[in-house]
Order: structure tokens, then C-alpha cells, then sequence
């Protein structure tokens, strides 16, 4: 909707950039949009500071700090943030490599199925999770393994893969075959030019893939929930307290630290891609 | 000019070199084999076992699975219940993604054809935030929200719309207990959640409609209005059906969001949930996931067709 | 058509002061079933400055890659030296390459990227910062060294590519259109840069372009192209004077075809023959050609100025269309459709071989 003169000549109005001033109803539509988007997680960051512990009382009552003192102490919580560290890093570390090896084979040479494995690894964020996490289960009890640790692992390296390979594919096609051969023209093999010339090239693409795969992994509880045996990771805790809470404030200020657990991984992603056309997490 | 280099070094990590770049397709599988190996085996293989199981039964008295093919728990899936089931939340699916394209649209269209340097990259940012943030804690937020004790009553009662909202919770379909409990809540939840996967796609296909169609569209003498109707809306096509694969998707497979915020009746999601669990039924279970897989690969043909593949 | 080298003094000599830097035997490079370069011979002497002359898709370019090692022949025999290298990945060549888009590492300084290739090599950090310092100042970029390559300009990332294959002390240095993305000034700057370069090092430069100036301007030899072949071999005055095909006629000067017809009418030989346009003269009304010339007479359709010359086209009945390159000092520009007189001497004109 461009602006107000309908029949002026195209030639007074220029370029996208001087497009006049955006309609107020625009305006309007799109602020009252993201002020649905934000509003409401500014409210757990009050409730986490509220002094009534039996319901989810508006206005609260009164405010005070002591929730962040009885959560600190709570070993149940700690358990579970450690759980659930251990699982995002090492889901990380595994997407990282796979990614970047499906990467660097599926960006340029064309062969034969390309396509249908392209497709292949989009599937896990394009199937719904509960998919992902039955299929896993009954796979599991199939085959008689038992649930643990590696478990979650296993379903969590999978759709971090995708992650990892999206914003490592969108940075492979952008790279130029010339630099290859120029470094194997001064003499580095196929070696010493990825070491020296590709991988510092996509380093940057494959750390924020890696951060944003740290958020999934640490924001995941659908597929977890099936996988995971006796141990509860942060996610599941929560889930556990939402069906039945015992101390709803503590619940918030838990939720108010995995806000600001998130947040960096994703800021930091964001900021180290978005010299390039394709900024880290477009695509989830 | 007298310096002389030295000359290379030979090596075994050289003479391999030789080797991958005499012969790209070994390169290739050594490549491709881990991953593929990975998603092939772990994913692909636990799918397909899901869906072979959906083809066998389960023992009505004695609880456990018989590995006979049948169509048996097919039928079953047919049953009014079960297709009540899936019908219901194949509605509610598309009432958020229409929702939600409605949300979104503004402002991806802001972001894309009016927001410039740095109120480009605040708009960026202030839809990342809440994309990436934590999904329970976001369904909480809802909670917290729509409680009877809570903020959205508190406001509706400050203006003074009490009876509005009374009435609203009486009505047969949208209505429930209280807000935290019915059809309203939990659309409303999935609209939250589930909006900025739409925005950015959205965003992405309205920053490649050319500026100067527009203008010649105005130039040749069309209403904002008509401009919108036949050339914008036609060109974001791609992004709104990439976004929809996402809010269908996410939808469909969603058993908790129901539960915390939603009415008694099952959507699919739980009942997937319901009959794997505590039912012991897999082959029921899996019969059930065929609907959201079915669906998503019509879905992703179509999307492919129109392009918006690339939009993801 | 394979047009092997004939001229003596390029014999194949097998002394040391006469070596041939590249020899290419038979070397074809199939895409499926398209020829990119169709069983070409080749021999470029040591210290040579040589051109590879063609329009775009006549396997010029595929050619060089063949030297460089990034692509292999499909049939053939390259040696580089004496030594064997159809196989050889480009690492183990000593060639090397200045690329089209100079191909600059852009996530390493200036200095880096001239080093990287002794780095790979594990010469010691103070000796390389000192040879890479040295190559730049050959190629006259001084002071530039804590750059990135994003923060130069076109100019001047080409002189950092030239001196980061320069460093190396390669046997045979490549370029791949070295100068097309520059402009006319800059250009011919270059040119002559590079000629004093390749004069100075001794080094045999070989390099591939679409543009005949250059290529008549830089080059001690050129090889033109045509469909993966090379029609002719030899210094660019004698491509230029004598080319031996219709194609080689056309592409380098625009030079003139006369059909065989005339000429077996004109000089009783068999073949057609080139007509260099600046070998025919304008004859004023009513002056009469000198002895044994030959005369043509005709109608003026088209006039181009360019600076030092005028060229013309003029509709010569039986000759068909003909281009004269008339100069413009002192002189007016031929009316168009105006009749005009014009002779030329019958050896101008040179005979091509038979098709």
C-alpha cells in the first residue's frame, strides 16, 4: 500500500526506499502485532516477583525477591538445568559435525537423489514433534534399548542437524569456487584448503547454527518427553510443575532464567550472521 | 630474484588429497555417508517402524500389540470418534494459520517494505526474541494470562466488558469454564506461539516483490486496494504457504498446549499422546500419525510447486 | 582443422636456452558429448609472453585450466618443462594462476594472502613477511599490506593476486582475462606494466582473452581459438598481416574476405584471400590507379569515425561489402551513398588456406 497520490506519475515517487510514509492504520496493525508478541513474557517477569504463591493473582499483591532465593536452593532444579545442559551440548557438538558435512556434500555437486535427501533433511522440523518423539519411543522399545541419556541425545541431535545445516548450506553456496582453486594453485592440497580457506569461511555459520541448535535442544520438551527414561531435563521439569505446580512462583523464576538462557545463544547468533544475506535462524 | 623457494612437501595426507580430488564421487559419499547414515537409519528407519505398526492391532482383552497386518486399526481411526478427533483439530489448525496470517501480515509488510537500517534490524530482533524463546514458558505466559484471577480479566473487567465476556464463555463452541479452560484459550496460545513462524517467511517473500511492480501497477492506474488484491498478495503466496506448513504443522503434533490451556475434549496431539501412553496402543497411536504426516506431505508437494520451499 | 606450429625458429628445440614451458599433445577435454577442446597441439617457449586469443566458449579458457591442473584432459598430453602433469592435481604444478575475479582470501589481510602460498610451503614467518613485501613492491602496491582485500579496489586487488603468484616463483604464470574488469585508462596502464613485468622476471606469461587488442598489444605469440581448435599460431604482426583462415581474417583487425571467385578472377589462385582495410586507397575522382593495381568501384553505405581514421563501408558490386580504414587528417569524411574509387595492390592481398 504505497502512498496516498494513486495516480501520480511513477517517476515523482521513486525507489522502495523513499516510498512516502507507511498508512497509519499499518502503523497500527503491525505495533498492536508485536505488542501481542512481547506483553506477554513481560508478564512472567512480574509474576516472578510477585508476592502471592497460590494463584496467578492480577495485580499481584505485593513484590519481593525471596522466589529467586527458594529456587537457588531447590536441588531438583539445579538437576535438571545440569541435565539439560549436558544434552543441548553435546547435541550441539554432534550437529555441528553432521550439519556441516551434509552441508558441504548436498551445496553444490549435483547428483543423483540430491533432491530427495535435501527433502530428507528438512523433514524433522516439518514433521510435527510428536512424530518425532513416538516414532523414536516405539523404535526404542523395539529394539530394547533402554532410555537414558543418550537417548534424549538421540532425538535431540536430530532436528539440531537441520538447524546447523540450513545456516551452513545458505553459507556453502555463497562461497566461491575460485577461492578453492586459488589455494590449491599456491600449492595447499585438499587438506590445507579446507583448514586455511573453507572452514574459516564458514566458521561463523556453523557457531551460530550451533548457538541456535543450543536453544532448541535447551527449549525442547515434546520429543524429550518420549525419549527420555527417569531423568528429567529443564523443559520436562517445568512441564511437570505447570500439570501440577507446587510453587508457582519458583516455576516463574525459573521461566525468567530460561528466558535469559535463550536470549544470548540467539542474540549471539544473530549478531555474528547478519553481515550475510542469510541471517542465523530464518529458518527454524 | 635469486631466492629459491623450497619446494613441497609430500606426504600421506597429500597422496590422499590426490585421490579425493581424482575421484569427487568417493569425496561425496565420505561425506554424505555420517549424516545420511544418521537421519536415514535413526530417523527415517524409527518413522517407518512407526508406520508399520500402525498396520497391525492391538488385543482388546489382553493389552498387547499383535504383529498380524490388518486394516483393523484403520477402521478404528474411521470411527465417528476418532474422526471427530481429527476433524476437530484439522479446524482449529486453520483457524490459527488464518489467524495467524492476519497477525503476521502487517507486520512482515512493515518490516519488508517500510522499515529501513537500524528499524530493520529492531523489527528482525523483536520477532526473533519470541520466536526463539523458550515454548513451555510462553504457553505458561498464556496460563498466567487467561487464569480467572488473572491480567486479561482484570482488563476486561477495568473496561468494563465483564457481561461480553461472560457471554463469550457461554456460547456452545468457543466458550469454556474460563478463558484458561476452553476453544479461545488455547486458539488464542497457539496464535501466540505460532505467529512469528509466519511473520519471517511472510517477510522474506515481500522483500522480493520488486518495489517497481507496485509502482507500475499504480502507474497503470489501480487502487491500493486492487494493487494489493492482484499483485502483492499473489507474490507473498510462497511465504504465506511456507508459514502455514509451519502453524498447520506445529498444530497438529501439539499435545501440550491442549492440555495446559485447552477444553476437555481431545485434539489429535493428545490423542496420540493418550494412546501411546497410557492406552498401550501404538498401532492406534501410529494410525493417528498418519493424518498429521499425510497431511504435511500434500502440504510440502504443494509448497514445493509454488516455490515456497525456498521461502523456508 | 589441428594448425600445428610451421615456423622454424619455434621448432621443437630440444637445447635448454630454448625449452618449451607447455606442450599440450593431443589434448581434447569432453563435456559428455561437446568437445571444449578438440585435440590441440601446443608449445609455448620458455620466457614467452603468450596469448590465448577467442571468443567466449572456444576452449581458451578450458585450455589454460588444463595447464593450472584444475581441470584434466580427457585425452591427451600435457607436459609442463619436460615434466608429465595430465593427472596431476594443481598443487603439485609449478604454475600459477591470477584469476579472472582475483580470488582473494577476503578473511586475510593483503600480506597473508600473498604469503599463504610460502606459509603452505613452511617457510618461516620473518622470511615470507619479507618476500611477500618484495613481491608487492614489484607490483608497485606499497603500504597496503594490513588490508583486507573488501577495502580495494578493483586495481588494486588485481596487482595483490598478480604478486601473490608471482611470490611463488612459478615456472609458467597464468592469467585468466586479466584486465577485462577494468577500465580503458587503467587497461592499457596495465598492459604495459605487465609486458615490462614478464620482460623483466623472464617468466613465460601465458594468458587468455576475448580482446584482440590486447592480446595484439602484450603478446610475443598468440594461439587463436575457434570451437576447442586453434586455427593459427604465430606473432601478432603476422596473424594480423597474413591469417590463414576466414575466422582469424575476421576476429583479429576485422580484416576483409574476398571471395574465391574474385580472386582466382584477380591473381588466377585457388582459395580466398584477406584484404586488410588499410591496404586499400581512396582514389580522388578522375585520378588513375598506379600500375598492376587493382580497382574497385562502389557506393559508400557506412561511416564511422574513430579519432585517427575513418572506416567505411562500401557496397562493392562483385566484391560484395568491403571495409576501408581511411585517415582522417586532412581529409573529409566520405559521403554516405556517394560512389567511391579505391585500389589496392595485388600482393595486399594474402591468401588463405583452402576450406
Amino acid at each position: 500500500m504505497p502512498s496516498e497520490a494513486g495516480k501520480a506519475p511513477a517517476a515523482a515517487r521513486g525507489t522502495a526506499k523513499q516510498a512516502g510514509r507507511s498508512p497509519l492504520g499499518l502503523n497500527l496493525a503491525a505495533g498492536a502485532g508485536l505488542a501481542f508478541l512481547h506483553l506477554p513474557l513481560a508478564f512472567i517477569l512480574l509474576y516472578a516477583f510477585s508476592d502471592e504463591d497460590k494463584s496467578f493473582q492480577f495485580p499481584p499483591p505485593g513484590l519481593t525477591f525471596r522466589w529467586f532465593g527458594v529456587a537457588w536452593d531447590r536441588p531438583d532444579i539445579w538437576e535438571a538445568l545440569a541435565l539439560s545442559i549436558r544434552v543441548a551440548l553435546v547435541s550441539t557438538a554432534l550437529a555441528i559435525l553432521l550439519g556441516a558435512l551434509a552441508a558441504a556434500a548436498l551445496s553444490r555437486a549435483k547428483f543423483f537423489g540430491r533432491d530427495s535427501i535435501s527433502l530428507l533433511f528438512i523433514l524433522p522440523i516439518a514433521l510435527p514433534g510428536i512424530v518425532t518423539g513416538i516414532s523414536l519411543r516405539s523404535a526404542f522399545n523395539l529394539m530394547e534399548i533402554p532410555f537414558s541419556y543418550w537417548t534424549i541425545v538421540l532425538g535431540h541431535a536430530t532436528f539440531c542437524i537441520v538447524v546447523v545445516y540450513n545456516n551452513a548450506v545458505a553459507r556453502f553456496r555463497r562461497l566461491s569456487p575460485s577461492l578453492v582453486e586459488a589455494s590449491m594453485d599456491l600449492g595447499a592440497d585438499g587438506f590445507q584448503t579446507f583448514r586455511h580457506v573453507l572452514l574459516p569461511s564458514i566458521a561463523t555459520s556453523l557457531l551460530a547454527g550451533g548457538l541456535l541448535a543450543f536453544a532448541l535442544s535447551f527449549d525442547e520438551v515434546i520429543v524429550t518427553t518420549f525419549t527420555a527414561g527417569q531423568q528429567r531435563t529443564l523443559p520436562i521439569w517445568m512441564l511437570g510443575e505447570l500439570i501440577r505446580p507446587h510453587q508457582r512462583p519458583v516455576t516463574n523464576v525459573v521461566a525468567v532464567a530460561v528466558i535469559l538462557v535463550t536470549a544470548i545463544p540467539i542474540l549471539a547468533a544473530y549478531y555474528l550472521t547478519r553481515e550475510g544475506e542469510h541471517v542465523a535462524g530464518a529458518g527454524k | 630474484m635469486t631466492v629459491v623457494v623450497t619446494p613441497p612437501q609430500d606426504g600421506a595426507l597429500r597422496r590422499v588429497s590426490d585421490v579425493l580430488i581424482a575421484r569427487p564421487g568417493l569425496l561425496l559419499m565420505l561425506l554424505l555417508t555420517p549424516p545420511l547414515l544418521w537421519l536415514g537409519v535413526v530417523y527415517l528407519g524409527a518413522l517407518f517402524a512407526l508406520l508399520a505398526q500402525s498396520f497391525f492391532s492391538i488385543d482388546e482383552f489382553s493389552g498387547t500389540i499383535v504383529y498380524q497386518p490388518t486394516l483393523a486399526t484403520y477402521a478404528e481411526l474411521l470411527a465417528p470418534a476418532n474422526l471427530d478427533i481429527i476433524v476437530r483439530t484439522l479446524v482449529v489448525a486453520a483457524v490459527v494459520t488464518v489467524l495467524a496470517a492476519l497477525v503476521a501480515f502487517p507486520i512482515a509488510y512493515y518490516a519488508a517494505r517500510y522499515a529501513r537500517g537500524k528499524v530493520k534490524a529492531l523489527f528482525y530482533l523483536a520477532v526473533m526474541m519470541p520466536l526463539w524463546s523458550s515454548y513451555l514458558v510462553k504457553v505458561y505466559a498464556w496460563k498466567l494470562l487467561l487464569a480467572k484471577e488473572g491480567a486479561v480479566t482484570w482488563l476486561v473487567q477495568a473496561a468494563g466488558l465483564t457481561k461480553i465476556l461472560d457471554l463469550w464463555l457461554a456460547a456452545p463452541l468457543v466458550g469454556g469454564p474460563s478463558l484458561s479452560v476452553s476453544y479461545t484459550g488455547m486458539v488464542l496460545t497457539f496464535l501466540y506461539l505460532w505467529t512469528p513462524f509466519m511473520i519471517l517467511p511472510l517477510q522474506a517473500s515481500l522483500e522480493r516483490v520488486p518495489a517497481t511492480l507496485i509502482e507500475a501497477s499504480d502507474d497503470l492506474g489501480a487502487a491500493p486496494r486492487q494493487t494489493f488484491r492482484h499483485v502483492i498478495l499473489p507474490l507473498a503466496a510462497p511465504g504465506l504457504i511456507a508459514g502455514a506448513i509451519f502453524t498447520f504443522s506445529l498444530t497438529l503434533g501439539d499435545y501440550i498446549v491442549p492440555q495446559i490451556v485447552g477444553p476437555s475434549s481431545l485434539i489429535l496431539g493428545q490423542a496420540v499422546y493418550a494412546e501411546q501412553g497410557n492406552a498401550g496402543n501404538v498401532p492406534l497411536a501410529a494410525a493417528f500419525c498418519v493424518a498429521p504426516i499425510a497431511i504435511m506431505f500434500v502440504f510440502l508437494a504443494l509448497a514445493r510447486r509454488t516455490g515456497a520451499l525456498d521461502a523456508l | 582443422m589441428i594448425v600445428t606450429e610451421r615456423e622454424p625458429t619455434m621448432a621443437l628445440d630440444p637445447s635448454p636456452a630454448a625449452a618449451t614451458a607447455v606442450r599440450f599433445r593431443g589434448v581434447s577435454r569432453a563435456f559428455g558429448a561437446v568437445k571444449a577442446v578438440d585435440g590441440v597441439d601446443l608449445d609455448v617457449a620458455a620466457g614467452e609472453f603468450f596469448a590465448m586469443l577467442g571468443p567466449s566458449g572456444s576452449g581458451k579458457t578450458t585450455c589454460l585450466r588444463l595447464i593450472a591442473g584444475f581441470d584434466q584432459p580427457t585425452a591427451g598430453h600435457i607436459e609442463i618443462f619436460g615434466e608429465t602433469v595430465e593427472g596431476a592435481p594443481a598443487y603439485r604444478r609449478p604454475v600459477n594462476t591470477v584469476f579472472q575475479d582475483y580470488a582473494l582470501f577476503p578473511h586475510m589481510t593483503v600480506l597473508d594472502n600473498v604469503c599463504y602460498g610460502l606459509m603452505i610451503r613452511g617457510m618461516g614467518k620473518a622470511e615470507r613477511r619479507k618476500l611477500g613485501l618484495d613481491a608487492l613492491a614489484l607490483v608497485k602496491l606499497v603500504g597496503m599490506e594490513g588490508r583486507r582485500p573488501g577495502e580495494l579496489s578493483g586495481g588494486q586487488r588485481q596487482r595483490v593476486a598478480l604478486a601473490r603468484a608471482l611470490v611463488m616463483r612459478p615456472k609458467v604464470l597464468l592469467l585468466d582475462e586479466p584486465l577485462g574488469a577494468l577500465d580503458l585508462k587503467l587497461r592499457e596502464a596495465m598492459q604495459g606494466e605487465l609486458k615490462s613485468l614478464q620482460h623483466a622476471l623472464g617468466v613465460t606469461f601465458v594468458f587468455v582473452t576475448h580482446d584482440q587488442g590486447e592480446a595484439l598489444s602484450m603478446a610475443d605469440r598468440i594461439a587463436v581459438f575457434n570451437h576447442g581448435r586453434i586455427e593459427q599460431v604465430g606473432a601478432p604482426k603476422e596473424i594480423y598481416e597474413r591469417p590463414r583462415t576466414r575466422f582469424v581474417a575476421d576476429f583479429v583487425g576485422g580484416s576483409n574476405v574476398v571471395e574465391p571467385l574474385l580472386v582466382r578472377r584477380w591473381t588466377g589462385l585457388e582459395g580466398a584471400a584477406s584484404l586488410r582495410p588499410e591496404k586499400i586507397f581512396v582514389l580522388a575522382d578522375g585520378a588513375k590507379a598506379p600500375d598492376g593495381a587493382l580497382v574497385i568501384e562502389g557506393r559508400v553505405e557506412e561511416v564511422l569515425f574513430h579519432g585517427a581514421v575513418y572506416r567505411v563501408e562500401v557496397a562493392a558490386g562483385d566484391a560484395g561489402r568491403l571495409v576501408l580504414s581511411v585517415p582522417a587528417v586532412g581529409a573529409e569524411s566520405p559521403a554516405v551513398g556517394a560512389p567511391i574509387r579505391a585500389a589496392f595492390a595485388r600482393d595486399s592481398l594474402h591468401l588463405m588456406e583452402a576450406e
